[in-house]
């Protein structure tokens, strides 16, 4: 006999959250004409999805390993730079169906296998050493952006073509919307619940949520936690590779284009809870939605899109009051 | 005589650069519990944590079932069939209880039969099977613990201190279930409480400042109240 299952201890967190999304959407309503309201929605909806694929990874990696991956913002930047690679590689004859799934598939291989790399081979020998794991991957990001800019020229790239149904536009409760960055949601979503089935539902995600809480303990049950550990990082990078090259068609590639990114995915890190991945869909979501609500609000009013960042930093600061750990962080 | 399941010779750790252990030896004869003894701070839980190679022992030896398992890498160790129950019920407190079992499954298949098995020997666990084990009392965290490391078939348990902070009820209830388990495995038992210690010991090692300053069969030490008075502080 079992005795059910127990309140969920984040219960709070998810009711606040919850709430300030409903409260966010229903601000739009009161501001802005119901076309322009669907708009913003899914540019906020767009915006989570890239946030998070940076995000999740920054989020695993930091649980599990503690480590701050600053490179994630690099990951997601050279994701665009091997897509654009393959992409151009496989040539006119292909596809461009073909081509554009090909270079999505290269960039998440690519960037699995370079995220494993640098943690068997940077990260790892510096466990002992956290700060020098911060120096490290920041020094790792500005090295790859420098060697793309001096490879591929600082301008960036003219960006790869989608196929034909994801150019087209859709009319959203009358107003225009592109259909890729709807692909982007689309993706984004998928991705997100495919990650947090392989955490919540397989052997490995068990293991990588047991490792967060006590790696000694895990290899005390004979488990080679080195080897979950690079797993775990090459998932990470190769998440954030694959929202490079699905952002790019949309916005370039060129060699800073991961510092927003990465900037933001600290953010909803932050926001979430070190660590907690449920913290940090939460937060994604909470993070685009506010920043396309005022943005939207600033160029209406204030005629520049400053508050869109301003915006963050406050919620980030006003959440951190109530509860220091983040949303699903444990309260030490 | 057969040779010891278990025997650590001469073993040196460092932690940081503190030279904690400093010369033990312990000898784990196999089928029956051994305690581990001494004052908080001797070194016990170090001992513990060497063997399993969650400390890199900076000489000595530490020979498993004629293997020497010495520097091995912990995941390896703990695979030849060594469990670890930690101080302070380290269970995964996010985990369910199942899942705090089931990772600890080695061989596949073999999960459902084990955990059937557990459950029967400790009902409340089977009760709150789908409880985030963060949210068990500290008795049932204690149980979890134990259970956990029963889930593969080991041959040797290391146990550190499982009596700290239960009530009285619940001690009772643990010697039982060490004492059921000591019938078909070897323990290595660390423990603070004497009076649990001489009812579940057969041996004992007594370390004192990183070194083991007696070791022998528990019914001869009971004839020594001078030497559990001086190493332990307690009087018998
Ligand atoms: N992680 C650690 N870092 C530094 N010193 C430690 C650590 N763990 C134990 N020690 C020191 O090693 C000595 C032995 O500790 P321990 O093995 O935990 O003793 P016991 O389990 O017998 O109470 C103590 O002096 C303790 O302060
Ligand atoms: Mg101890």
């Amino acid at each position: 006999m079992t005795q059910g299952h127990p309140a969920s201890p984040h219960r709070r967190a998810v009711l606040a959250a919850s709430l300030f999304l409903v409260g966010v959407v229903v601000l739009n309503v009161f501001l802005f004409p119901p076309a322009q309201v669907g708009v913003i929605l899914l540019s906020g909806l767009y915006q989570a999805m890239l946030f998070f694929l940076v995000a999740s990874g920054l989020a695993i990696i930091f649980g599990l390993l503690d480590v701050l991956n600053l490179a994630q913002g690099a990951f997601f930047m050279l994701g665009a730079y091997v897509g654009f690679g393959v992409y151009r590689l496989l040539g006119e004859g292909l596809a461009l169906g073909v081509r554009f799934a090909a270079a999505l598939l290269a960039a998440l291989l690519i960037g699995g296998l370079l995220g494993a790399l640098v943690e068997r081979w940077l990260i790892r020998p510096l466990y002992v050493r956290p700060l020098f794991q911060i120096v490290l991957t920041l020094g790792l990001a500005m090295v790859l952006r420098e060697a793309v800019r001096t490879l591929y020229g600082p301008a960036g790239l003219i960006p790869i073509q989608p196929p034909a149904p994801l150019r087209t536009t859709l009319t959203v409760l009358g107003a225009q919307f592109e259909t890729y960055r709807v692909f982007i949601i689309g993706m984004g979503g998928g991705l997100m619940l495919a990650t947090w089935l392989l955490l919540r539902r397989t052997r490995l995600g068990m293991v990588i949520r047991a490792g967060v809480e006590d790696r000694e303990m895990v290899e005390a049950l004979g488990i080679p936690v080195g080897r979950v550990f690079t797993l775990a990082f090459a998932l990470g990078s190769g998440l954030a590779a694959l929202g490079g090259i699905i952002a790019a068609p949309y916005i370039g590639a060129y060699p800073e284009m991961g510092d927003v990114f990465l900037l933001n995915a600290i953010i909803v890190v932050v926001l979430g809870g070190m660590g907690s991945f449920e913290g940090t869909m939460m937060a994604s979501l909470l993070v685009g939605l506010t920043r396309a609500t005022a943005e939207q609000i600033s160029l209406e009013y204030l005629d520049t899109p400053l508050l869109a960042s301003v915006s963050i930093l406050l919620i980030m600061i006003l959440v951190l009051l109530v509860r220091p750990s983040g949303l699903f962080g444990s309260e030490p | 005589m057969t040779s010891p399941l278990l025997q650590v010779e001469d073993l040196h750790t460092y932690i940081g650069s503190q030279h904690i252990l400093q010369g033990v030896d312990v000898e784990v004869p196999a089928g029956t519990v051994t305690v581990l003894l001494g004052r908080n701070g001797a070194g016990k839980t170090t001992t513990l944590r060497s063997i399993l190679g969650l400390w890199k022992p900076a000489r000595g030896r530490v020979v498993f079932a004629g293997q020497d398992i010495t520097g091995w890498p912990t995941h390896a160790i703990a695979r030849l069939g060594v469990g670890y129950v930690p101080e302070h019920r380290a269970i995964f407190r996010s985990l369910t209880v199942e899942e705090n079992l089931r990772i600890a499954e080695r061989r596949k298949g073999d999960f459902q039969r084990r955990r059937d098995f557990l459950f029967d020997l400790f009902p409340d666990l089977a009760r709150l099977a789908h409880w985030p084990a963060g949210q068990l009392s500290g008795g049932q965290q204690q149980m979890l613990a134990i259970a956990r490391a029963l889930v593969p078939e080991n041959r040797l348990l290391l146990i550190d201190e499982p009596s700290e902070g239960l009530a009285p009820v619940l001690i009772e209830h643990l010697i039982e279930a060490i004492r059921a388990l000591s019938a078909s495995l070897t323990v290595l038992l660390v423990e603070q409480n004497f009076h649990v210690a001489r009812r579940l010991g057969v041996h004992y090692a007594i370390l004192e400042h990183g070194r083991t300053v007696h070791q022998g069969r528990m019914s001869d030490l009971l004839a020594q109240p001078d030497l559990i008075h001086r190493y332990l502080g307690v009087t018998v």
